[in-house]
This record gives structure tokens, sequence and C-alpha cells, in this order.
């Protein structure tokens, strides 16, 4: 072995294989076999994929960088179900490009967010967090106020149906119709929004006021959908979906 | 150091210095990508497609001019800190290639999606991740502690047999590892339990690495006691050695059930960067900067001593300031009163952080401190630049192979 490795060393090319042989093997092992094996991810019946006003909002949730300090992953540990609610399944998160799931918690995890606060609670917190909770550390995102960029959004639906998610032409032409409709309760087209995406939709004027659409209304959609695309882990506790 | 190890000049003129301008272009894009808010939320992976794009392209020349070098070599073994080098660069290129790709949503915009999703793109996070520490984070640095450390000691490295077998090890067993940043995640069961494994295995060869190290200065630790530069190196090898014990620790399932999220994994980190990576890298600066500027020494050789003992006492007070924060953290969030409700809410376990904070702040301005003396330590070295030429520095005549 060890005269071997003297005349490998010699070889700068053949070092150089031998690096890219040996360090491939891991990675192989452990991430073909997930594209492979069908039982790693089981899409449920119910599942449901962001609608545009969500997806905006899932950007700036990105751009704002709030993964930084939130995850979104449940772990199945007895603290977590019962401070979060039921632990996060693959399924959830099979449509995310990328997955958000998150590294650490400054703040507390948000897999489970949807519908546990009022919008109203979650815009006064993002204005100004210590107005609701007066020894929270988080910044304030007062900007969040002006007019949501909707510019690329149906180019947005596009490029996520071509790695997969299943946005069909109509929710894909009507995008940018469907993200103005979702904060409009009263409108002709918010029956469209639910049409397509469901009844289950919140559809509502999330930061209050239905005539303008801006970036907190993108921002709390998406927070309030957060675990309710699919009712499949509250099933599995036996639990009702709040 | 290749252009030494090598006894070979630089294979090109010009392309060097694309590496050099092009790779701190791509950090200007990177950080200034964190500032307006364009990133693709993947952790050490944020720039976005154009800016990963022209990594590629800097990558490629970088990885070309050191291959050209090696092929000038008039040595004919490759020496122990080129094999780092060259892990460094090959395998940083296939992780940043297969998890950063993406489609950009038009190609007039910043934005774009990765192709992978969910669990895969989770597990394909972090086997880049986890390995983006292991090559960018140590396999370079390992050459820098292969050539310098044996160079400032005057010993040559104690065992060849000792670096074969790290050097494996490290290359095979990391690329495993990264699962274990997703115990008890929605990653399957299997995955989860092969990395934690593997990340245990690793201790072998890394402390092999650090305790090749530490036997080198074997009849060289009166210049440990002497010579900062030399304790720069002496103490990244120790860091090195506690941080990747730590981390094989924290890969541990039931260990990492009370240390995933909170601030320990932070520590951790520092450890490494501080303790290790900033360390060798001081060292390294204190050794090739006189050399450069043709003199015996740098020109304040008091400012040394005390950036050692500010870098010391900043990494320390840094990492055990966030030990305690994130213990705190993790059994704040699991603990119980007797009738079997949580004890805390979340925002107590934050209200909690205040006085670690506050510490971890007081080690980071440490630690920046002693970085800034450095910088005007070499500032002052430069401009008194003097004219001695090393033996060494004259060309070798060829010597016949063993």
């Amino acid at each position: 072995m060890l005269k071997l490795h003297y005349n490998l060393e010699k070889v700068s090319m053949g070092l150089v294989g031998a690096i890219i042989a040996v360090a491939s093997v891991g990675g192989i092992v452990e991430i073909a076999p997930l594209f492979t094996i069908e039982e790693t991810v089981e899409i449920p019946d119910d599942m449901r994929p962001h609608t545009p006003l969500e997806l905006a909002g899932r950007e700036i949730y990105i751009r704002e960088g709030c993964y930084a300090c939130h995850s979104q992953m449940v772990r199945s540990l007895a603290d977590e179900l019962d401070r979060y609610g039921p632990y996060s399944l693959a399924a959830e998160s099979a449509w995310d490009h990328p997955m958000l799931w998150g590294s650490k918690r400054t703040g507390p995890d948000l897999a489970r967010l949807g519908e546990k606060y009022s919008d109203a609670w979650h815009v006064a917190h993002l204005i100004d967090p210590r107005s609701v909770i007066p020894v929270s550390i988080m910044p304030a995102y007062p900007w969040l106020t002006r007019d949501l960029d909707t510019g690329l959004i149906e180019d947005n639906l596009a490029a996520l149906a071509r790695l997969g998610v299943p946005y069909d032409d109509a929710m894909i032409n009507n995008a940018m119709a469907d993200a103005r409709a979702q904060s409009q309760p009263d409108s002709d087209r918010a029956d469209s929004v639910r049409d397509r995406y469901g009844e289950d939709i919140a559809v509502r004027a999330f930061d209050g006021d239905p005539s303008r659409l801006t970036e907190l209304d993108a921002l709390v959609a998406y927070l309030q959908s957060l675990g309710t695309l699919t009712d499949d882990a509250h099933e599995m506790f036996g639990e009702d979906a709040q | 150091m290749l252009q030494r190890t090598s006894r070979a000049r630089l294979a090109d003129a010009v392309s060097p210095w694309f590496v050099l301008i092009g790779f701190n272009l791509f950090c200007v894009w990177a950080a200034t990508g964190y500032v307006m808010g364009q990133t693709q939320s993947k952790e050490y992976a944020e720039p976005e497609w154009y800016a990963d794009l022209w990594l590629v392209l800097v990558w490629v020349t970088y990885f070309v001019v050191y291959i050209r070098t090696l092929a000038r070599r008039a040595e004919p073994h490759i020496y122990v800190a080129n094999w780092y080098y060259m892990a460094f660069i090959l395998v940083v290129a296939m992780l940043h290639i297969v998890n950063n790709l993406a489609l950009p949503v038009t190609w007039g915009s910043g934005e774009s999606f990765t192709i992978w999703s969910g669990v895969q793109d989770a597990m394909i996070q972090w086997w880049y991740g986890h390995n983006a520490v292991a090559f960018f984070l140590t396999a370079g640095f390992l050459g820098m502690l292969y050539y310098f450390l044996p160079v400032r000691a005057q010993r040559p490295i104690w065992s060849y047999r000792l670096s074969i077998l790290s050097f494996w090890g490290i290359v095979f067993f990391y690329m495993w590892a990264g699962s274990h940043h997703l115990h008890y995640t929605a990653l399957p069961y299997w995955v989860q339990t092969l990395g934690m494994t593997f990340s245990v295995m690793l201790l072998v060869p890394s402390w092999a690495s650090a305790g090749n190290a530490i036997a080198t200065l074997n009849g060289a630790w009166h210049k440990v006691r002497d010579d900062a530069v030399l304790r720069f190196m002496f103490v990244a090898a120790v860091f090195y050695g506690l941080s990747t014990f730590e981390g094989s620790f924290l890969a541990i399932r039931p260990v990492n059930s009370l240390s995933h999220y909170t601030d320990w994994t932070v520590g951790h980190v520092h450890s490494g960067t501080l303790g290790w990576v900033a360390m060798i890298v001081f060292g390294a600066i204190y050794s090739m900067v006189p050399k450069l500027w043709g003199r015996n020494d740098m020109a304040w050789p008091k400012a040394v001593e005390w950036h050692f003992w500010l870098a010391i006492a900043g990494t320390l007070i840094y990492v055990v300031s966030l030990w305690n924060a994130g213990i705190t953290q993790g059994l704040m969030w699991r603990a119980y009163d007797e009738g079997g409700a949580l004890s805390y809410s979340f925002i107590e376990s934050v209200e909690a952080m205040l006085p670690y904070y506050a510490a971890r702040t007081l080690g980071g301005g440490l630690f920046l401190a002693g970085a800034l003396l450095c910088a005007l330590n070499c500032r002052a070295t430069m401009r008194a630049a003097g004219n001695r030429v090393d033996e060494a520095d004259r060309p070798l005549a060829t010597q016949p192979a063993e």
C-alpha cells in the first residue's frame, strides 16, 4: 500500500482522479437513493401548492433573511410536539425550491405557524415586534408596507412548474390577478382563486386594507399558510386541524 | 507555497491575477447580496446564480493554474500540503456545482429557484454545507499547517504514513457526515444513522492530523514557548483537535437533540473558524510577510505577542459563552414542570441569552482588535522592507530522484 501511494504521489492527474473517486462515494450512497426510493416522499391527496400571493410572500421571507433565525422543521421530539405541533413530514416541503428547514432557532420554529395568530397581530409584529412582545429581539421591518412588486409573479410560477410543482396553465396565466384577488375578499375574482387552489385557502385583506396590495399582504398570507398545505400531519396524530 | 514545494514558478502571468481579482469580486457580490436581499437562502451558498457561474469560471482557472504549475515541478513527489490543496480545489468545485444547480426565473433577473426541493434539497444542502467546512475551511488550512509548521519549527513532519492515512480518511469520511445536520427531521432514518456513524469515525483521521502536527513539535517545544508565530500554529492544531472532537460528539443523535437549533452549534463553528482556521492563517501571515519583504522579523515583534493573547482570550470567551447559551436554550426548550406542561415559553429562552450574547460580543471584539493589530503590523513591515535573501531562495541544482 505504502509503495503504491509512494508512486501515486508522483502523478498529479492520478491524484486528481483518486480524490474525485474517493470523495464521490459518500454522496452517491446517501443522495441517489433519495430520488429513487418511493417511500422517501409520499404526496398526500389534499396537498396544494402555494398560491401566487403566498409564493410572493415566500420570496420576501427569503429576501429579508427570516430563515436565518427561524426554522421550519418540527423534529420528532416530545417537547417539540408539545410546543409547535405535529412533526414535519417530508411531503410538506416537497414542492419547496429550496427547502427552508433552517438550522438555527434564534426565534421559534414556524412550520406550524399558520392561523395561530391573527393577521392584525402579524402586521403589528412585523412592523414593530416590541409592540406585541416587549422583550423580543427581532428586527423591525417597517418598509413592508410598500406596494408588492408583481412583475415576476407569472414567471415565478412558470419556472416552478418546469421544476415539477403542479401549477397548470390557468394558474400561471392568472397569477397576477389571483395574487391581487386573494387580498380582496369582496371582489368578484376571489372565488376563482378558491376554485384554483381549494376552499381552505385564506382570502382576506391581510394587511387590513383591500385597496392596496402590499408586501405585508404577501408575507402575512405566506406565514398564515405555513403548515396548512395538507392536513396529513394532523391526521396522523388524530388531531383536528385547527 | 506551491511554488516553493514544487520548486517551480507559477504557470502563467495573467491568470493568477484573474483568480485573485475574480474571487474577490465574487466575495463582494456575495456580501452585498446579503444586504440587498439577493439570496437563494441556502446556508453557505447564498449567492444567486450569476455569482455562482462566475465562481465556477474563476475556480476552473484556479485549477488550471494549479495543475500546470504542478506539472512543472522539479520535485518528483508532490508534497503532502499540495494533496490537501488539490482536494480543496476539486471537492469544493464538485459541491458548489451540485448544490447550486438552479433555474433562473428570467435571464434578466437575479432570482432563481434551486432545482432540488424538500428532503432531497435538505440532504444535498448539508452534504454541501458540511463539506464546505471540510474542504473549504479544513483541507486548504491543513495544507498551510503541513507547510508552515514544519518550516517554522525546523523539524520534519513526524509521520509520513499518518499523513497518508489522515488525508484519505478525511477525503472519504467527511463526504458521508452531512446528514448529521438533519437528525430527527423528515430525512429517512437510515441516512441520519449513516451520517452519525461516519461523523464519529471521522475523529480518527482528524486526530491523526492534529496529532501529527503536535508530534512534529517534539524537540522544538522551547520554540513554541518563545515564538508567538509558532505558538499560533500550535494552538491552531490544538483547536483543530478539540473542535473535531466536539463535532463528532454533537453528531451523535441524542446529543444533537439538545444542541441542534441552539447557539451551541454556532459556538462549535467558531471554535473551528476562530480557533483553528484563523490561528493557522495568522501563523502563516507572520511567517510569510517578513520573508516577502526581505526582513528577518515583523516590524513590531511585540504586537505579535499581543495579538496572540487577544486572539486566544477572544476565542475562549466567545466559545465558552455560546456553549452556555446553547445548553441553556436546549434545556429550557425541553423542560417540563410537575403538571406535565412545558416550563418556559420561547421568549423566556430568548431573554435568558442576554449575558451570553454580551460576553460573545466582548470575545468577538477582542478577537477583532487582535486582527486589526495584525493588519497594522503587516503594513508597518511592508513599509520597512529590507533586502534579505534566504539561502533557500536561490534555485537548487536538480537532484537525482531517490
